[in-house]
């Protein structure tokens, strides 16, 4: 019979890794792509508190499997608002009590909601084994849809937002068919930091409109320079067609998504 | 071992640590009201909580509840209670499958927020999907849960809201086809196409059957009557278990039979697929030399049906306006949130199937035929059906645990996953619709042309019901002297294009309404005012020459009047209103329908109703019964109901074409007043002293009622119907003229349901239609292969659904009981072309191509500026 882990500290875990053991956070990827069983070794990782946690010193740190529930419920300074924004939705209240942020970013959807507001917070993910502990910016860690920078016997424990990043005001953006437990055609979020009423930095994100999320330095620019924000700055996009919009239609809505961000923001 | 707190108290059991909560609740611990919709937490039914907050059952690995307190609906707790009982009070539950998601989304809401507003209740429950209410009285319901009410005193007679009789059932967790197996109960696998069109070869099946924990396989080969179902006798087709090649994707080639407790994975059957070409779509299906799907139906063509009433193309050279348009609509999906499940058993030599269905005659006949028994060898005891809408029709795992059952002598089971359900079983048929309209120069309609190209797939079903019912509704419920309307269904490679909710007549509505407001425009008329003109009235001829009585259509129409002009005063830029019309005949197109009812009195006095009209979540069990108290002058709770059962209960024929309340009541008022009559003729003679009669009861009465309809002759001319109801509805909404989304503000539906039996029931039915409609039109779209799950075919959610008004209009029709007429379907056809027309009316866009997906609707409002 295959084994199952839920041990409460790291060491146990990372043995357990190093043994070939799946992480199961909160299963709501794991268990649809299935089938009828969970088969092979698992290790549970719902019960470490150091993955479960947020804590405030030199940065933000974000333990991996805390939940969007967790996160939509945390004080957090104005930067953090969009990816608490982005926390309401994921799936429905469920999914929102079980799904956890590191889960979403391991899956690395194109549509993953989490990426966009932890793109423009500067984030790094925090990878250990049981013999290694690197950090790495998220944007180089995600390397291609569904695909991440795990190494063997590693897993993610955290994100960190540098101290720098937790400045500023920041909105995230979600465009779907449907009201809820929706899959987006586009999302965009956006960071701004002002002095003085001017915008001194940017930093703008767009998901479900390229292979992975992407930082649009083009659309920041503009944002600092107090230019409008125009087709051309999202040249960096590659949306495709498929069953839930068209590629023009992506570009036109994260267009206007980023204008309605930047504008909620200024107001 | 895991050892945690369910519902209170200390539990232990022994489960796999990865198992899914939800199959340990229903398996280990045999708690059956946690429902399982769809494995992928896309649907919320399974939803419970764990340490007060909630999950999806289906998501979380049962070791993870160690220790934790876990309550389901089966919990007793005074919250609990309350909200079961709001919810049946305001008849928050119709099918009841997720109804204790529902309930227990609740639970969490109310707990932190006891008097929740409606955007908070929406948020709550968000993550539960529900395909009946249209989630307008779940909203009620939770925010209503927490205020002490008076509960109005029923009799239960006619007229009256009362709550669905079976609603504290729904509220506790009813049973459905996955709820019950007999003890030792094989688990039965279907192998399916991966192909939409392939030829198939097995491996050495003498080994794989050897496998540990194999109990079976069957194969086309073993099927010992007729491989062929179908549910009009001329078109049988559909293989139960289909020889090579597989028509479509998602065809069941064998099954495996597994023993209890063994993982049921087929992923070593041995088979070989080659791929063959496939026609996709009708274009294809029809070009010269095409391959036939069928050999013996030429072109691909299952049937066409047509209704040619007077010169249409004259009358149209003569009209002073005329409209040109034409539409296309893809694979609509029922998503009922039960997939199709049940149990099959011996019991002497009689095989008993218990299984979700909305026809248990017709399963009974179905699978006798395939499995080459006669009918009284098979008993139908259906389950609580999880919502049907018309695919339930067709049977699914009848025939094939009835051929498990009866070829191992023993008890199996079998339940479709979701992908399964979407795959296998039938659709709203695509639709290409083009033709012409024309008006005379005070707007009166003088001719229509219309044809229509259906996409039936690659099996009968219902396909030749579509053809014949679109021509006969293809003017809407106006005044069209002159007519040439066909409708052909062409086979393809599809999924099988089957019975969904209205039978092909919503496609037709948004072609004929939308291209109406346009006609309206040209004429210079008022869209309303327009419809009103038009609108069918007592003795006018359809266009089958049906001379209509009973007409609701213009009271509908005048109904909305006030809301219609108080909606334009309040339109403007990207805000607009539209309207669109429906009228629908109640039962078979031109066929016989019969419905028989039985009531007997014991000789205790008790009275007992044999009801076989199957309730899919749309409220027969009520209606029919309100209807028998009311002509045996008794209350409703002196009744005893005896379910559809085919041991149990004469034919009240299928729950479809919304013929249960009228022609089930029709037979049940017969039957109530056969009756009384007998009651009456008894004078004070005991009942006790009385023999007992064929049924064994000391006083019954059987009646059938058919409804008198005539053949429709080679050009559709005839009767098709004896009843007819009608509706209109108006909607008002806002585009985001740079997105394309449409946000609803308010839909005001106007029904005519003849004599309103139950108006709770009547408004939900209105209300759940709407929302189906408001799918059709926005988002569902079946993409086979592509969409087979609950989050890329999206249905709507909370919050996609605003708030209704319905106005229930009584026209009485004397054919009807008491005056009644249909409503199931007639709800769902006006709203997708209302839609469409207040989009236009808000933006001059117009959408041809459904769903209106954000980029369509943005498309159309660029072409109208150009």
């Amino acid at each position: 019979m295959p084994a199952y882990a839920r041990p409460k500290d790291m060491p146990t875990a990372l043995a357990l890794l190093a043994q070939g053991h799946r992480v199961l956070a909160g299963g709501t990827d794991v268990y649809p792509q299935a089938g009828p069983t969970l088969g092979g070794d698992i290790l549970d990782i719902t019960d470490l508190a150091d993955l479960q946690s947020i804590t405030l010193d030199h940065g933000l740190r974000i333990g991996a499997a805390t939940t969007w529930t967790a996160i939509a419920d945390a004080t957090l300074p104005p930067a953090l608002h969009a990816l608490q924004q982005a926390a309401h939705t994921v799936g429905g209240r469920q999914i929102q009590n079980a799904g956890t942020i590191g889960g979403n970013l391991c899956n690395a959807s194109p549509a993953a909601d989490g990426i966009p507001p932890l793109l423009i917070l500067n984030a790094e993910v925090e990878l250990k084994s049981a013999t290694t502990t690197r950090r790495l910016p998220l944007a180089n860690w995600v390397k291609a849809p569904r695909r991440v920078d795990m190494q063997p016997g590693e897993m993610l424990t955290a994100l960190h937002i540098p101290a720098d990043a937790l400045q500023g005001r920041s909105r995230f953006l979600k465009l779907g068919a449907r009201s809820h437990l929706v899959i987006s055609i586009a999302m965009v979020a956006i960071r701004l930091v002002t002095e003085n009423g001017r915008i001194t930095q940017a930093f703008a994100a767009v998901g479900s409109c390229s292979g992975i999320a992407q930082r649009l330095p083009l659309v920041e620019a503009a944002l600092i320079n107090g230019a409008p924000i125009e087709a051309a700055h999202l040249a960096a996009l590659s949306p495709i067609d498929d069953i839930r919009a068209t590629a023009a239609y992506r570009r036109e809505a994260a267009l206007e998504l980023l204008r309605r961000a930047a504008q909620d923001l200024a107001s | 071992m895991i050892t945690f707190t369910l519902n209170g108290t200390e539990t232990t059991c022994t489960a796999a640590p990865t198992a899914r909560l939800s199959e340990t609740l229903r398996e280990t611990l045999g708690l059956k009201g946690t429902k399982v919709g769809c494995d992928a937490g896309d649907c919320g039914a399974c939803t419970v909580l764990i340490d007060g907050r909630s999950h999806c059952a289906c998501l979380i690995p049962t070791a993870r509840i160690q220790g934790a307190r876990v309550e389901t609906v089966e919990a007793q707790t005074p919250l609990l209670t309350r909200l079961r009982h709001s919810f049946t009070r305001h008849s928050a539950a119709q099918c009841g499958i997720c109804t204790p998601g529902m309930l227990m989304a609740a639970v969490d809401l109310l707990t932190q927020t006891p008097h929740p507003t409606e955007a908070e209740v929406e948020m709550a429950l968000g993550g539960v999907l529900c395909r009946c209410t249209g989630y307008r009285k779940i909203i009620t319901a939770v925010m209503q849960a927490n205020f002490a009410l008076t509960d109005p005193v029923f009799s239960g007679a006619v007229g009256e809201p009362i709550p669905r009789i079976d609603a504290e059932i729904k509220a506790d967790g009813d049973l459905f086809g996955a709820d019950y197996a007999p003890e030792g109960a094989l688990t039965v696998k279907a192998i399916r196409s991966p192909h939409p069109h392939a030829a198939f070869a097995f491996g050495d099946l003498q080994t794989y059957v050897q496998t540990p924990g194999i109990a079976g396989v069957f194969t086309a080969a073993d099927i010992p009557g007729r491989n062929a179902f179908g549910v009009i006798p001329a078109f049988v087709d559909q293989p139960a278990i289909a020889p090579s090649p597989a028509r479509f994707r998602g065809e069941c080639v064998a099954l495996v039979a597994f023993e209890p407790g063994t993982d049921a994975d087929t992923n070593a059957f041995p088979i070989s697929w080659t791929p063959l070409p496939a026609l996709t779509c009708p274009a294809m299906a029809e070009a010269e030399n095409a391959a036939l799907i069928h050999p013996n139906r030429p072109q691909n063509r299952l049937i066409e049906g047509r209704v040619i009433k007077g010169d249409a193309a004259t009358a149209l050279a003569q009209s002073a306006h005329i409209v040109t348009g034409s539409i296309t609509t893809g694979f609509v999906e029922h998503a009922y949130i039960e997939p199709e499940a049940g149990s099959a058993w011996m019991e002497g030599d009689t095989l008993n199937i218990r299984a979700c269905t909305q026809a248990p005659m017709m399963d009974r006949d179905a699978t006798a035929a395939v499995l080459g028994l006669p009918v009284d060898r098979v008993r139908i005891r259906i389950s609580a059906t999880g919502g049907g809408f018309g695919s339930k029709l067709d049977v699914s795992v009848q025939p094939l645990i009835g051929l498990v059952t009866l070829k191992t002598g023993r008890p199996c089971r079998m339940t479709y996953t979701r992908a399964e359900s979407m795959a296998s079983t039938t659709k709203r048929h695509p639709s290409e619709i083009t033709g012409r309209i024309g008006c005379d120069a005070t707007g009166r309609i003088t001719g229509m042309e219309f044809a229509g190209r259906f996409d039936t797939g690659a099996y009968s079903s219902w396909g030749p019901t579509v053809a014949n019912r679109v021509p006969v509704h293809a003017s809407g419920p106006y005044l069209t002297p002159h007519i040439h309307a066909t409708a052909r269904a062409v086979h393809t490679n599809g999924p099988v294009s089957g019975a969904f909710r209205g039978f092909g007549v919503p496609q037709a509505a948004i072609w004929q309404e939308t291209l109406y407001d346009e006609l309206a425009q040209k004429a210079g008329l008022d869209r309303l005012e327009f419809r009103i003109l038009n609108a069918l009235r007592d003795g006018d001829a359809s266009a089958t020459g049906n001379i209509l009585q009973a007409t609701g259509i213009h009271d509908c129409l005048t109904a909305l009047r006030p809301h219609w002009h108080r909606a334009l005063a309040e339109a403007g830029p990207n805000r607009g209103v539209g309207i669109a019309s429906c009228w629908y005949g109640c039962g078979n197109t031109a066929l016989p329908n019969p419905s028989t009812i039985r009531i007997g009195i014991t000789h205790a006095g008790k009275v007992v109703l044999h009801q076989g009209a199957t309730d899919i979540g749309q409220g027969s069990n009520t209606v029919i019964a309100q209807i028998a108290a009311q002509a045996l002058g008794m209350r409703l709770s002196d009744f005893t109901l005896i379910g559809p059962d085919t041991a149990l209960t004469p034919d009240a024929g299928k729950t479809s074409a919304s013929r249960q309340t009228f022609v089930t009541g029709r037979a049940a008022k017969a039957a109530a007043e056969a009756l009384r009559a007998k009651l009456q003729a008894l004078g004070n003679k005991p009942l006790s002293a009385l023999p007992a009669d064929a049924f064994g009861f000391a006083l019954s009465a059987q009646e059938t009622y058919d409804p008198p309809t005539k053949p429709l002759d080679e050009n559709g001319q005839g009767t098709p119907y004896a009843v007819y109801g009608y509706g209109a509805q108006m909607v008002e909404l806002s585009v985001d003229p740079a997105l394309g989304t449409v946000k609803l503000h308010k839909i005001t539906a106007a029904h005519d349901l003849g004599r309103v039996i139950n108006p709770l029931l009547a408004t939900g039915q209105i209300e759940g239609g709407i929302a189906m409609g408001l799918g059709m039109a926005l988002m569902e779209e079946y993409i086979p292969g592509r969409t087979d799950n609950l989050h890329d075919y999206l249905i709507p959610t909370f919050g996609d659904v605003p708030p209704i008004e319905s106005i229930l209009i009584e026209v009485p029709d004397p054919d009807g009981p008491f005056g009644a007429k249909g409503l199931g379907e007639h709800v769902l056809i006006p709203t997708a072309p209302a839609i469409l027309n207040a989009i236009t009316h808000a933006t001059g866009g117009r959408i041809t191509a459904l769903p209106a997906l954000p980029h369509r609707v943005l498309d159309a409002i660029r072409r109208a500026r150009k």
